[in-house]
Order: structure tokens, then sequence, then C-alpha cells
């Protein structure tokens, strides 16, 4: 089991190798997410319009290892950008990835660009 | 200078010579410790935290340097082997003499190995020492080297059986209890505590065997299996035996202290033996003719041992031993205090159980109800805590025991328990986080902190399991009430108002966008709690559908159905009042066929589907929607079924057509949101066959007309509806459930059902009498109204979602493939799918 969380490791702006082109902004729901497929991970992505800002990072729940962070909910923390598993309701930070609400392991946290309309999730090799 | 001798160097033995030397007057005495095992005492309790990461020391209780600092002389790897009351000697393996003034005999107890045929056998161990556990863990890594599937099995299915069990998992062997009783942990649970706690176990992918007396170990030089019984075989590569303890009592014995019968040494309130100048404490020393087999009685008894021994004779053992226990297995809560088990001549027992969420609860109480006696907790021992507090300190019980066990806990009405500011401040309020009630209340009154979160982030209390929750929110709020300051019910960092504030705010501004309503009466970006809530209010002012806003809908209101344990999803089509023809049925089975789903019937008259993955939601529902079905709604607060009878339509006792009256009742609420969920009932005569009276809602037929009862339910909080009007006809009936349940949805708090709403009301059921047929309020007119208008605004939510590409969209997985998620896995049971195990 822990294999699947071991494919997925925080990657810093400056570590990205390759620039995936995911899809469409407008494929995102705003202040919604959506999950994207890339080789064999899955990768949630988060159109967070309120803040006016995007963010990714790995679609298991660190807690009960399900595919079910995109289908989360957004919000904020004070200040905090979180997304709030629909399973339980964990809360992760945006930034950080960080268990908000309790210690369930960190998510793993991808850098997104926009250009063209079209979404970017950064992966390092 | 005398010397004391200390015969075994195990928790207990540490604890006698930790308790000694904080004593002043121990500066008179010499301790002398002998230890059997090659290591200082260790943490036994903890013994499974070995396999984490083999680190012995980590379990240290207190390192070989800390004896030296003390004066303590440790002798380890060196058993103890002779006493010689006369010379007042030992002599040790080593063949060395000592002499003592006084010995303390904490020799512990040994696993007990029954005489099974075969036991000797390579790859069968006892777990009681790190040797054990390392032993363990080398003939799991050979055998799995032969076998990846090689299998374990733990004979004993107690306390530590299961404990055990979980560790041989851990160690990637596929796991086995046996165990010889009918029941798990037999002197913990009852038989019915016991069946729940062994389905949760099984989920957990523990394989559980009762009533198996084992005759055989088979196998040649290795163990390969276990024999029950003709015929009846099990086949493993390794066994853990795990049936009981027995006190290492073997130097009493051999210089003739008084024994028990089945063993242990004999001793007195003051811990001493037959020999006033030895004691005997921990699990060799028999207590009122009992072995206690945890740790807390061992350390009241080096205690006593301690002070006897420095003449502080008042300090004697307690008559009665508290064996109260909390399993601490990953994922199961289990908790058994005080008496588990009562005869009926001591009290009454309240019980409540619900097998499918894997819950047991079991309170004894006095005749009076007026003191706790004990009790078992499976599935949720979050209330462990202070019903031990409410034991230990014998306190005197709220007027509502049951609550205990059943808890105002919808809405968040406070605690059970009275009040939590009655609790003594060393009340462990948070077990997870170890904090208690006083550094809750402390911290606010030295103004630490002001809020309940600055509580969560100073103490970290609520932020385990959050159990705990509402009782530390009554201790900061009733703490901040007491030193005067203001305590509001708000809705979170976001909306500093109570649910029916923001109704009226909402209403007010017409204001319909979750956005608009942050901008004009929030602030910051919303969260978990406030999204849902405020889409809730849309639903009951504008019945607006879950696809409008889907971004700020409940998970389950989002995709329109709930999401299951693997993350799949169920399917639930509305089936009026229960009644349906056999070509929909076909429909629902050929949909269940072809899209390979769990079905099963539910307590409501429908029919659930499991296991429908995210993306074929849509295509579901087309087919039952082109079948005429339209959604149940079952992922909504909301109006979920209204359960019928079949009525004078079939039935020979029946008044009237409850079956007619159903259908009409949930075609008329049907899609209605509401706080929490709502459910009705009607039955065709007072034999109540649809049990009605267990409903939000539920109308009987009776002589002259319906009877009508509100405010009852099943669940966790079962509540019986009371009665609201008598002997009136269909439309009335329906003009007063119509002002009632807007009137519910205008008032109450978020996630309260009607029951807990009706609680909180003042002046409670003659109260809503007066609002709702009386019109005392002058409100009438205007509910009816309401309630019309959304009537009338109904639309089936599914069949708008799937006609609509742009709402259809959130239903595939990912956003750039039309793959399905491939880390779904099922597996069969009976001949449907269900969910692989989480772990
Ligand atoms: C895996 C496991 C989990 C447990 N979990 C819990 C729990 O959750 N809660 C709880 O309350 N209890 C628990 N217990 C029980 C608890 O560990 C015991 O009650 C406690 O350790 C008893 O302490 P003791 O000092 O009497 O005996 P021990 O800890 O057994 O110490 C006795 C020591 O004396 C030594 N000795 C024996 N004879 C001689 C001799 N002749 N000469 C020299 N040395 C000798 C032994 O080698 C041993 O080291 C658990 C036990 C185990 C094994
Ligand atoms: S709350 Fe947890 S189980 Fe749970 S799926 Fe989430 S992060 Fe998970
Ligand atoms: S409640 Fe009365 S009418 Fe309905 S089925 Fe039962 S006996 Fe018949």
């Amino acid at each position: 089991m822990d294999s699947i969380l071991s494919k997925y490791k925080t990657t810093k702006e400056s570590e990205v190798t390759t620039w995936f082109k995911a899809a469409a902004v407008a494929d995102f729901s705003e202040n919604g997410g959506a999950c994207v497929k890339y080789k064999n991970k899955q990768i949630a992505v988060f159109n967070f319009k309120r803040k006016g800002k995007w963010y990714a990072c790995q679609n298991v729940c660190p807690h009960k290892l399900e595919m079910v962070i995109s289908r989360g909910m957004l919000g904020d923390d004070r200040g905090i950008p979180k997304i709030a598993c629909p399973m339980h309701k964990k809360t992760f930070s945006l930034e950080t990835g960080k268990n908000l609400n309790g210690d369930v392991d960190a998510l793993a946290i991808y850098p997104v660009k926009i250009e063209n309309d079209f979404v970017y999730i950064g992966f390092s090799n | 200078m005398k010397t004391i001798i200390v015969v075994g160097n195990g928790m207990v033995g540490y604890k006698f010579c930790q308790r000694f030397v904080e004593k002043e007057e121990s500066k008179n005495y010499k301790l002398l410790v002998f230890g059997e095992e090659p290591r200082p005492a260790y943490d036994r309790v903890h013994l499974s935290e070995f396999f984490k990461n083999s680190d012995a020391k980590a379990l240290e209780m207190a390192p070989r340097s800390w004896y030296k600092e003390h004066n303590i002389e440790l002798i380890t790897n060196e058993r103890v082997t002779d006493i010689h009351r006369s010379k007042k000697t030992i002599s040790t393996i080593n063949e060395r003499d000592y002499s003592y003034d006084y010995l303390v005999l904490a020799t512990g107890s040994s696993p007990f190995v029954p005489p099974i045929k075969g036991v000797e056998k390579k790859g069968i161990f006892v777990y009681r020492t790190i040797e054990d556990l390392e032993g363990m863990l080398a003939y799991a890594d050979k055998i799995k080297a032969k076998n990846p599937n090689a299998k374990a099995a733990v004979l004993g299915g107690g306390l530590l059986g299961l404990e055990a069990g979980k560790a041989v998992m851990d160690m990637g062997l596929e796991p086995h209890i046996v165990e010889f009783a009918p029941k798990l942990m037999p002197r913990q649970l009852d038989i019915r505590s016991s069946s729940v706690l062994q389905m949760t176990l099984e989920a957990m992918g523990l394989n559980i065997h009762l009533s198996k007396i084992t005759s055989q170990i088979l196998g040649d030089d290795c163990i390969t299996g276990m024999e029950f019984g003709e015929d009846d075989e099990l086949a493993v590569d390794m066994l853990v035996i795990s049936a009981g303890i027995r006190p290492r009592d073997e130097l009493g014995k051999t210089c003739n202290l008084e024994m028990g019968v089945r063993g242990g040494i004999v001793v007195n309130n003051k811990m001493q033996t037959s020999d006033p100048n030895i004691f005997a404490i921990g699990e060799v020393a028999l207590y009122n003719q009992m072995i206690y087999g945890l740790v807390a009685p061992g350390y009241e008894m080096a205690n006593v041992a301690v002070e006897q021994i420095l003449k502080n004779t008042e300090v004697l053992m307690s008559a009665e031993i508290d064996m109260s226990t909390k399993l601490k297995l990953i994922g199961v809560d289990v908790a058994s205090f005080g008496e588990p088990f009562m005869p009926t001549s001591k009290g009454h027992s309240i019980l409540f159980e619900d097998k499918t969420k894997g819950l047991y609860k079991r309170i004894n109480v006095s005749h009076d109800s007026k003191t706790l006696l004990g009790g078992i907790l499976v599935g949720d021992a979050s209330d462990y805590n202070i019903l031990h507090q409410i034991l230990l300190n014998n306190m005197t019980l709220p007027n509502n025991v049951e609550e205990l066990v059943i808890g105002p806990r919808e809405g968040g009405g406070g605690s059970p328990f009275g009040s939590a500011m009655d609790l003594p401040d060393s009340a462990q309020i948070c077990s997870c986080e170890s904090v208690t009630k006083g550094q809750v209340c402390n911290a606010i009154e030295d103004e630490t902190c002001v809020s309940f979160s600055d509580i969560a982030s100073l103490t970290k209390a609520t932020t385990g399991c959050g159990g705990c929750k509402p009782m530390v929110v009554e201790l900061v709020n009733q703490t901040l009430k007491s030193l005067g300051k203001e305590v509001k019910d708000i809705i979170c960092e976001h909306f500093e108002y109570s649910r029916q504030e923001l109704y009226g705010i909402l209403k007010i501004k017409k204001i319909t966008s979750y956005n608009e309503a942050l901008d004009s009466c929030g602030k910051g970006d919303g969260c978990e709690i406030c999204k849902p809530l405020v889409a809730s209010i849309f639903a009951s002012l504008y019945n607006d559908t879950a696809n409008k806003e889907d971004v700020i809908q409940d998970s389950n209101d989002k995709f329109l159905a709930n999401i299951q344990r693997n993350g799949t999803y169920s399917v639930v089509p509305r089936i009026p009042g229960g009644e349906i023809t056999p070509e929909k049925l076909i429909v629902i089975g050929e949909v269940g066929k072809k899209y390979n789903l769990y079905t099963k019937i539910t307590g409501g008259q429908r029919i659930d589907l499991f296991g429908a993955k995210l993306n074929e939601l849509p295509a579901i529902w087309k087919e039952l929607i082109d079948a005429g079905f339209e959604s149940g709604h079952a992922y909504g607060k909301s109006l979920r079924t209204v359960k019928s009878c079949v009525g004078s339509t079939w039935c020979r006792y029946g008044m009237d057509e409850s079956v007619s009256f159903a259908i009409e009742l949930e075609n008329r609420y049907k899609g209605l949101r509401s706080p929490h969920k709502l459910k009705g009932g009607v039955s065709g005569c007072i034999r109540e066959c649809a049990e009605a009276r267990g409903k939000d809602f539920g109308v009987i037929a009776v002589e002259g007309g319906w009877n009508l009862y509100v405010c009852g339910n099943g669940g966790a909080t079962p509540k019986h509806a009371l009665l609201l009007a008598e002997q009136i006809d269909n439309e009335t009936c329906i003009k007063y459930l119509d002002r009632f349940l807007m009137y519910y949805i205008r008032t109450a708090a978020p996630l309260m059902r009607t029951a807990a709403w009706l609680d909180k009301l003042d002046g409670g059921i003659e109260q809503l009498k007066k609002v709702v047929i009386d019109d005392v309020l002058d409100i009438n007119a205007e509910l009816e109204k309401e309630m019309q208008f959304l009537v009338d605004a109904y639309k089936c939510e599914w069949k708008e979602a799937i006609e609509n590409e742009e709402s259809k969209k959130r239903f595939s997985h990912f956003v750039n493939s039309d793959d399905e998620d491939d880390n779904i896995v099922f597996v069969r049971m009976r001949e449907q799918v269900i969910p692989a195990s989480w772990e």
C-alpha cells in the first residue's frame, strides 16, 4: 500500500524538469477541483478563483489511500488555502500539504502554471 | 544499613525502585535488584512498538545509569534460584548468595502454554519479551521468503492475543485468531460486543475463529497447521501463543510461602506474604484471590510495599482494584471498565448496538440510576475517559442516564454527562492528546487562550479523533461565560452568525450565490463547514438543486450520490411509499447486473445499489430515469422516504389506505432540503407495521381519520414521535405537516434532527401545537406559502444533471482522460462485490 504514497513527492518549481500540459482552464470549475492523469500518477488540481491561484497535489488521501482529494472542498484556515477530503473531512494546506486538523501525513504538492489558457503541472524526474 | 533485595526487574520491580529512591528515608537502605532478562526493565505494555523500529532502548523504563545514580545495584542476566528464609539469604543461578533484611518478589508472570500435542515445534512463539519478538521477526522473514502468502495464527483472542494478531498482520503475514471461548476478549466483553468487535476486526483483515479447541499442532519439525477436531484444520506457518499468564511463583513454592490453589504468592493488603519480611508485588502476587494482569494495580502494589517497608503502615492496597482497560489497537476502539458484566441483582444495563457502524455500548448503573458501575464500549470509545472519570470519582449520574449511551449528540447540544464543568481538574478530556480539564480551563482563565481554536492549537485537544470536541467546546464556553465573556454560537471563522441568523440575512438580502454571501456578510474564502451550510439554506429558500453551485455542496450532494468506503458511490432511486411494479424492479435488477453493483434492500423500503464508479453514475442514472425513476436524495440532508404498510388495500386490519397516503406525502416533500435528513411513515392502523412513530413525521390511521406524530427517529438516539393532532383528514394532515416542516427548516441548527430540535424548543410539543395548530406566532400563512413554493419548484436533480453536458463533466474521474480510477479494488462476498478492506 505504501507504494501508492511513495509515488508522490512534493516538487518545487525550481526542480521541475517537465511541465505537463494537463487540460484547458475551462475544464476546471471555479473554486473547484479535478483530477489529472499523468503517467501512473493521479494529481488533484484546484482552481482557487477566490484567491486567483491554482494548486496541485496528490489525489490519493494519505489517511485511507483513496483517490478522492480532487473531489474535496476548497477553503481557508485563517488565510491558509486548504482542501478538505470528502471522506472524513481531513483538511490539508494547499501550500505545504500539511494536515491542518490532525496528524495524517502531508500531501505532496506540485507547481502549476497557466499558459495560453492551458493548465500545466510541474514534475521532476 | 539494611538491605532490600528485589527479585525481578520488570515494570513493577522498576516502579518499586523508583518510588523507593524518591523517599528521604531510603538513604538508610541498600537496594539490590536481580533481573533474569539481559536488559534493564522496559515498557512491556508498549512491547508491540518494538515491531516498528526494533529499538529496544526506546522502551527502557530508565537507562542503566539511572540505577547507578540512585545507588541501586542492578544485576541483570542472573536468575534468583532459591530463598533461605531462616538464614534470610537468596542464591542465584551462578551459585552466589546474598543476604537480605527485606525481600521483594516482583517476578511477574510467564505466558501460559497449554499442553497441546506438538507445541514444542519450531515456529511457535509466546509474546512477552523483546527476545520473543526478535524471534518472531526472524522467523516471519524466513517463512515469507519461502511463501509470500504465509499465514500466522494467534492462539487466544484476549486483549494480548488481538494485539499479537495485529502485530503478525503488520509483519505481512495472513493473520488468524483462534479462540477457545465463543467470544473475543472473554474477560472484558459480553457476547454482543464481541460480535461487533469481530466484524470490525474481520473488516481490517483479521480472520477470527471462535469456539475452537486446538487438539494438536501439525507438522514435522516446523509447524504447518493446527488441528481442532476431526476434519477441522487450519494451515499456518507460525503460531503465537497468548493463552493467558501464569505467575512466576516458583521461588515462593520452594521456600514454602503460602500459595494460591491455582498459583500466585498470597499477599495481604500490605503486600506482605506469609513471611512478614518477604513482599510480593505485580503479576506474581495473589491479592484478594486474584492475579492482576495490568500495570496500574502493579504500580499501586509497588507503592504500598515501599511505604510498608518504610513503616508508613497506614498506606494499604485498595480493597477494590480497577480493571478498566482500553485496547490499544490502531483502528479499533474497545474499552471495558468497572464491572463490565453485572448481575441484575446489582443494577441495570443500558445497551446500544449498531452493527452497521460497528458500534456497541453497554453501561451498567445502580438500581436507582445514580451510580455508574461499569460498561463496555466498542467502535467508539471516545467516552471511555470521561465515563472512567465518573466511575473513579464516584460522581452522581445525570437524570437521563440513557444519554450516557445514546448521547444528545445531534446539533452539539452539549455533553450527556451533566456539565463537563463538574468534572475534577485532573479528568482527562482528550485521550488522544492527554489533555486534562484543568489544562483547558486554566488556559482560558489566564487568558493564554480566548477561543476554542486557540485551545485546539495550544493543547492539541480535539485534533486526534475529535471525539472530545463537544466536551472541549463546552468547557471553553462555560469558562468564558464564568469570566463574563460573550460566547457566540457561530458557524465558523467565515461567518460570525448562527445558522438561523444567517438564514434570515440571506433571505432578507435575497442573496443567491455563495460568493455573494461571503462578500456581503462573511470573510475569507469559506470552508467545508460554511459552504454546505449556505448551500442548504439556498436549497431551503429557493429549492436550488445541488447542480447549481456544485463546488459548495457536501461531497455527497456534489455528486448526487453517497461516497462509499472505497471512493465509489451508491445509487438510490426513489420508490415512493415502497410501492414498485415488477417492471421497474426488473429495471433495477438489470442495471445492477450490467454495472456489477452490490444491491441491498434498505430499511426505508427501497433498493440501494453500491459500488458505482464516479464516471458510471450518469449512464446508470440515464437508464433509471428513462425507465421512470427519479433521484431518491439518499445523499442529501433532505426527505429520504415515507415508509408505509400495505394498509386497507390488502390488510384485513387496515383502517385506511396507508400506501396511497405515503406516496402522496413522499411525492409532496421529495427534494426538500432541510437541516438534517427527514423520514416519514404511514401505518394503516395502530398495529404500526410501518414504524411511523420512529420517524420525523408519522401518520397512523385511526377511527375517524389520521393521527399525526412528529419528531421521532431511529438511529443512534431512538425517540418515539409525539402526538401533534388526532383524527384529522388528509388535507389537514398535509397542512399541519407543511407548517411543521417549514418551521423546523427555518429554525433548527445545522445537522439537528427534529427530535433534538423539539428538545430545544421552549415549551416542547405543547408549544409546537400552539404554533402549528393555533398559529400563535401568526406565521402559518407564510410557512404554507413557502412550502408550496418549494413543492412547485421541485426538479429531479439527476435528470437535470445528465441533461446538461456542462454539469455532467464533473462525473469523469480525470479531466484529461476517459480512463477509470484503477485504484479501486473489489472483493466478493456472498456472490456480490464489496470494497477491499482498508489496510
Ligand atoms: C504485549 C503486552 C501488552 C500488554 N499491554 C498491557 C496494557 O495495555 N495494559 C496493561 O495494564 N497491561 C498490559 N500488559 C501487562 C503488563 O505488561 C504487566 O502487567 C506488567 O508488565 C507486569 O509487571 P511485573 O513487573 O509484575 O512483571 P514483568 O514485567 O513480567 O517483570 C518480571 C520480571 O522478573 C523477571 N524474573 C522472573 N523471575 C525471576 C527470578 N527468579 N530472578 C530474576 N528475575 C526474574 C522476569 O524475567 C521479568 O523481567 C501487557 C503485556 C504484554 C506482554
Ligand atoms: S479524511 Fe482521510 S480517509 Fe479519509 S479519505 Fe481523507 S484524508 Fe482520506
Ligand atoms: S399497520 Fe395495521 S393496516 Fe398496516 S399492515 Fe399493520 S396491521 Fe395492517
